[in-house]
C-alpha cells in the first residue's frame, strides 16, 4: 500500500518532497475524494499545514494566500470587508481548500454573474516536476506578462505540479440578494426562458436549472433596488413564482454548496444548453442540478461509472468524478490532446505526478 | 531565389506569397516602429489548411515565422523576423458563425475586434474587450496579446472570452482547444495559448463568448485640481463596494492633447479628469448613481458632468479614446507604456514618474485604467535630437521597474513582444523563466514560432521612432 502521507509546511518542504520522491499526489481538505486518493506507489502530501492568506488589501480587491488554506477561511475574511469570490467555490463546509478548488477547477452557481474560477486566478506558484519553484501571472488585476500559468494550473488535477500559493481577485458581495424558483409546465418551457434571460440584460446572480422545468434564480445588489428588480423579473418571465429571501435564502445556497444531490458519484459535466433536452433523456433518475444557464452540470450517480463515461462520450461531453470510487476521474471525451501531452511532460518530465505512475515509466 | 522559396510557390499562387524588396517593406514592422525587420517572405492564406501547409513549411526547412494580423502590437510582438516567414491572417476575416441563442460568434483571425460586436449588436449582444485599437486590430492579434482595454476590472481581459480555438501548433499539427461551454474539465490548454505571444501556436478559428449589452450607462465626468484627488476618488469608489464598468484618468498634458483633436469639451484648465461609468439593469444603475454622485461630492472634484444623453456618452468616451494618438499633436515623438500597479499605489506612482520625468527633462502625459491600476505614461521625445529616443527608452524601462517595485507588472494589456523581453527577468525569477521556456521548447523544440520575442534575449537595435501610417491616419491610437 502506499506510504504515510507527507505533511509540508512550506513550499521548500513540498519541493524536498518532490525531489525524494517517485509518485505523489497532492491532498488539501479531502471534499473531492475521487481526486485524492492515491494510486498504489503514491505518497500523499496532505497540503493542509500550508495555510494562510498572505496578503489581502480589501482597496485592491485581491489576495494572496497559501494552497492549503480552507475556503471557508478565506470567505470569513472577505466577508469581514463586504467581499466574495464571484465564482462561487462549491465544498465550503466540507473543508475544501483553495489549492484543491483551482486543481480541479470548480465553480458553484454564482458563477452567472461574472464568471468561473479561471476569470478570478491571478498569480499561481507551484513546484514543478523536478522539484522547482515557480511563479506564475502576479497580484494585480490586470497582467499581459508571460504564459498564463495561473490558468494552465485550472483543473490540472494535480499533474502539472503543486500548488502552493495562489492570488485571486475579488469583488464586493452584493449588499441584498433574493432568490425566485419559478416552475415551468416541462423542460421545454423552461429552457425556452432560460435562454431568454440569457440573452436579455438582466443581471443574476444565478441561473440554475432543477429539472424537469424549475428555474432558481437569484438577483443581488442594491436593497433599495432590489423589489423594483424582483418585479421587472416576474413581469419578464410572465410568472410570480416563490420568492425567497432572508435567512431562507441564504440557508438555502449554503446547503446548495455542499452538492449533497443523492447516493453515489457526484461528478461534474462542462456543456451548454443546448444539450440538456438529449442529456435529460438519458440520465434518468440521477438526481442533478444544471448551473449557469446550462454550462455546468452537477449529478449525483448511483450506477457503475463505465455507463455514465460512455453515455458522455456518446454526447460529446467531458466529465470529472468528485467523489466516487475511480481509478480514473475523467470521463466522457478525451480533452488531453497533443498539446497537453506536450506540456505535461515539460512540467514533470518524469511523471511524478502522473495519473497512471507505473504506466508512465514505461 | 532562396531555395525552398520555390516550394512556398507551389502552395500559395502569385499575389499571396511576396517577397519582392517592394512588396516587403509594409510588413517590416508593426505599430512598434523603433524597430524593423526584413522577413524572407509574406504568405497570405485564406484556409486553415494553407496556415497548416505553411508552418509545416517553416518547420521542414527550419525557418522561423510570425503570423499577424493589422499589425496594431505596441510591444512589437508582431514585429517580423528577419530572414523569416511572415504569415499575414487579414485574409481570413470571416465571421463563421454567430448562434445569438448560446451567446457565441465564431470567427477566423483576422475578423476585426469591434466587427464582432457590430455583428451582435441586432441580437443585443456584444463582444465585451474593447482595446482601443478596436476598430482596426484583429480577434487572432487580441487572442495572442491577451489585449484589454478599459473595462477589465469588471469583464476581465481577452482571455475571458474566449472559449475554444482551433490551432495550428509549430510542428504543424493541429489541435482543438476549449470547446462551447463557459466551464471545462482538466487542464485549461486554451488558457495558455491565450496571450501566449504566438509562441505556442496560431489560431485559425476562433469561439467567442457575447453577453448581453446592459440596458443602461451612468457616466460621469468631474474635474480635479490634483491628480493624487483624482486617485483618492478612485479608492474611494472602491470603498463604496460599487463596481463600475470603467474608471479612467487623465491628466492635464492628456487633457490637452485630447481638447486640441476631438474637443470633447473637457475643462481644460483641469489637473486630472475621472471618468467613471455604471452599467447594468436601470433600477440598480439609478441606485448606484446615487452613491457615487455621493462619493464624487465628498471627492473634491470642483465640476462634475453626468452625461444625459448617449450622445454626451459617447462625446466623454471620444476624448478619452483619442488622447493617445492626440498626444502626437504635442511631440513629434512618444513612447507609451504599459505598467500595471496595485491600485492603492497609483499615487504614488505618478509622483514618482513625475520625478523620473523631471530627472530625464522629458515631459510625460498620463492616461490610465484606474479601476485597474494600469498605467499609460506617454514619453514624448523628438526622435530628431541625438540621444533623445535612447533617453526616452531608458525613461520607460524605469517606469516598468518603478511598476515592478510596488507590486505590478510590466504589462496589462499591451504583451511583452520585443520592446519588454528585457524586463521579464524584473518579474519573473529564473525558475519562473525556465518553466516557461520548457513548456515553449516541448511544442517548439526548434523556437521558429514568433523567434525572439517574450524571453530574454539579444535585440535588434532601436531605430527612428514615427508614427504607424494608420495612427496618421486617425484610424488607431495608442493604447
Amino acid at each position: 500500500m502506499s506510504t504515510p502521507p507527507l505533511q509540508p509546511t512550506s513550499a521548500a518542504e513540498v519541493q524536498e518532497a518532490v525531489r525524494t520522491h517517485r509518485h505523489l499526489l497532492p491532498r488539501g481538505g479531502g471534499s473531492k475524494p475521487a481526486l485524492s486518493r492515491p494510486h498504489e506507489g503514491q505518497t500523499v502530501l496532505d497540503m493542509s499545514g500550508l495555510s494562510g492568506v498572505l496578503e489581502y488589501d480589501p482597496s485592491e480587491y485581491v489576495f494572496v494566500a497559501r494552497a492549503g488554506t480552507r475556503l471557508a477561511e478565506v470567505e470569513a475574511l472577505l466577508a469581514q470587508h463586504g467581499q466574495y469570490l464571484p465564482f462561487d467555490p462549491p465544498l465550503v463546509a466540507q473543508g475544501a481548500t483553495l489549492g484543491g478548488t483551482v486543481a480541479a477547477g470548480l465553480s458553484g452557481p454564482m458563477r452567472q454573474r461574472y464568471g468561473g474560477l479561471r476569470d478570478f486566478i491571478l498569480g499561481v506558484q507551484f513546484v514543478d516536476g523536478e522539484g522547482q519553484l515557480v511563479r506564475g501571472g502576479g497580484k494585480v488585476v490586470k497582467n499581459a506578462a508571460g504564459f498564463d500559468l495561473p490558468k494552465l494550473m485550472v483543473g490540472s488535477l494535480g499533474r502539472l505540479g503543486i500548488l502552493t500559493e495562489v492570488a485571486f481577485k475579488v469583488f464586493p458581495a452584493p449588499k441584498a440578494t433574493a432568490t425566485l424558483l419559478v416552475n415551468f409546465p416541462g423542460l421545454e418551457a423552461a429552457l425556452e426562458a432560460l435562454y431568454r434571460l440569457a440573452g436579455s440584460p438582466i443581471e443574476l446572480y444565478a441561473l440554475d436549472l432543477q429539472p424537469p422545468g424549475t428555474l432558481v434564480l437569484r438577483l443581488g445588489g442594491l436593497p433599495e433596488a432590489l423589489p423594483a428588480r424582483l418585479e421587472r423579473l416576474q413581469a419578464f418571465l410572465g410568472r410570480g413564482g416563490e420568492p425567497l429571501s432572508g435567512e431562507a435564502e441564504t440557508a438555502y445556497w449554503r446547503s446548495l454548496n455542499e452538492l449533497n444531490l443523492g447516493e453515489g458519484a457526484l461528478v461534474k459535466v462542462a456543456l451548454t444548453a443546448r444539450r440538456i433536452p438529449a442529456l435529460e433523456q438519458a440520465l434518468g433518475q440521477a438526481p442533478r442540478r444544471y448551473l449557469s444557464a446550462g454550462h455546468l452540470l452537477y449529478l449525483a450517480w448511483n450506477a457503475e461509472l463505465k455507463a455514465l463515461d460512455a453515455l458522455l462520450q456518446a454526447q460529446g461531453l467531458s466529465g470529472l468524478v468528485l467523489k466516487g470510487a475511480t481509478h480514473r476521474p475523467q470521463i466522457g471525451i478525451d480533452l488531453g490532446q497533443a498539446m497537453g501531452h506536450k506540456v505535461t511532460k515539460a512540467l514533470d518530465p518524469q511523471g511524478k505526478f502522473a495519473q497512471e505512475p507505473y504506466a508512465a515509466q514505461d | 531565389m532562396h531555395a525552398a522559396l520555390s516550394e512556398l510557390e507551389r502552395l500559395f499562387p502569385p499575389g499571396r506569397l511576396l517577397h519582392r524588396p517592394g512588396e516587403l517593406v509594409p510588413y517590416e514592422s508593426d505599430a512598434l516602429t523603433a524597430f524593423r525587420a526584413r522577413p524572407l517572405a509574406v504568405v497570405l492564406p485564406e484556409s486553415h489548411a494553407e496556415v497548416e501547409a505553411a508552418v509545416r513549411w517553416c518547420a521542414k526547412h527550419q525557418i522561423p515565422y510570425v503570423a499577424r494580423g493589422s499589425g496594431t502590437s505596441l510591444s512589437g510582438g508582431s514585429l517580423p523576423i528577419d530572414g523569416g516567414l511572415l504569415i499575414g491572417l487579414n485574409r481570413m476575416n470571416r465571421l463563421l458563425r454567430l448562434d445569438p441563442q448560446e451567446r457565441i460568434a465564431v470567427v477566423q483571425p483576422g475578423f476585426i475586434n469591434l466587427q464582432v460586436s457590430n455583428a451582435a449588436a441586432p441580437y443585443g449582444l456584444y463582444y465585451a474587450p474593447d482595446p482601443s485599437s478596436q476598430p482596426v486590430s484583429t480577434i487572432g492579434g487580441n487572442l495572442a496579446f491577451n489585449s484589454g482595454g478599459a473595462h477589465c476590472l469588471k469583464y476581465g481581459m481577452t482571455s475571458n472570452h474566449v472559449l475554444a480555438a482551433r490551432v495550428v501548433l509549430p510542428d504543424g499539427e493541429t489541435v482543438e482547444l476549449g470547446s462551447e461551454s463557459l466551464e471545462n474539465t482538466g487542464p485549461d490548454w486554451l488558457g495558455l495559448l491565450v496571450g501566449s505571444e504566438g509562441l505556442l501556436g496560431i489560431a485559425t478559428e476562433i469561439t467567442l463568448r457575447l453577453l448581453p449589452k446592459p440596458e443602461t450607462y451612468h457616466t460621469v465626468l468631474a474635474a480635479y485640481d490634483s491628480l493624487a484627488k483624482a486617485g483618492e476618488a478612485v479608492a474611494a469608489v472602491v470603498a463604496s463596494g460599487l463596481l463600475p464598468g470603467a474608471m479612467e484618468i487623465m491628466d492635464s498634458l492628456a487633457i490637452e492633447a485630447a481638447e486640441a483633436a476631438v474637443k470633447a469639451g473637457y475643462p481644460l484648465e483641469a489637473r486630472a479628469l475621472l471618468i467613471v461609468e455604471l452599467e447594468g439593469e436601470t433600477p440598480q444603475v439609478e441606485a448606484e448613481a446615487r452613491y457615487l454622485e455621493e462619493v464624487i461630492q465628498k471627492s473634491g472634484a470642483y465640476e462634475v458632468r453626468v452625461a444625459r444623453s448617449n450622445e454626451e456618452r459617447l462625446k466623454i468616451w471620444k476624448g478619452r479614446k483619442a488622447a493617445f494618438s492626440a498626444v502626437g499633436r504635442l511631440s513629434p515623438d512618444y513612447i507609451v507604456q504599459d505598467g500595471v500597479v496595485p491600485r492603492s499605489r497609483l499615487g504614488q506612482a505618478l509622483a514618482e514618474i513625475e520625478k523620473l520625468s523631471a530627472r530625464y527633462g522629458l515631459r510625460v502625459a498620463n492616461v490610465f485604467h484606474a479601476g485597474d491600476g494600469n498605467l499609460h505614461p506617454l514619453i514624448l521625445y523628438n526622435g530628431r535630437i541625438a540621444g533623445e529616443l535612447e533617453r526616452a527608452e531608458e525613461l520607460a524601462g524605469e517606469i516598468l521597474k518603478l511598476c515592478v517595485a510596488l507590486g505590478g507588472s510590466i504589462t496589462g494589456e499591451h504583451g511583452v513582444g520585443m520592446e519588454k523581453k528585457a524586463y521579464m527577468t524584473e518579474m519573473f525569477a529564473e525558475a519562473d523563466l525556465a518553466a516557461m521556456r520548457r513548456i515553449r521548447l516541448a511544442l517548439d523544440p526548434l523556437e521558429l514560432a514568433n523567434r525572439g520575442k517574450m524571453f530574454p534575449g539579444e535585440a535588434p537595435a532601436l531605430q527612428f521612432h514615427g508614427a504607424h501610417p494608420l495612427e496618421k491616419a486617425g484610424v488607431i491610437s495608442r493604447e
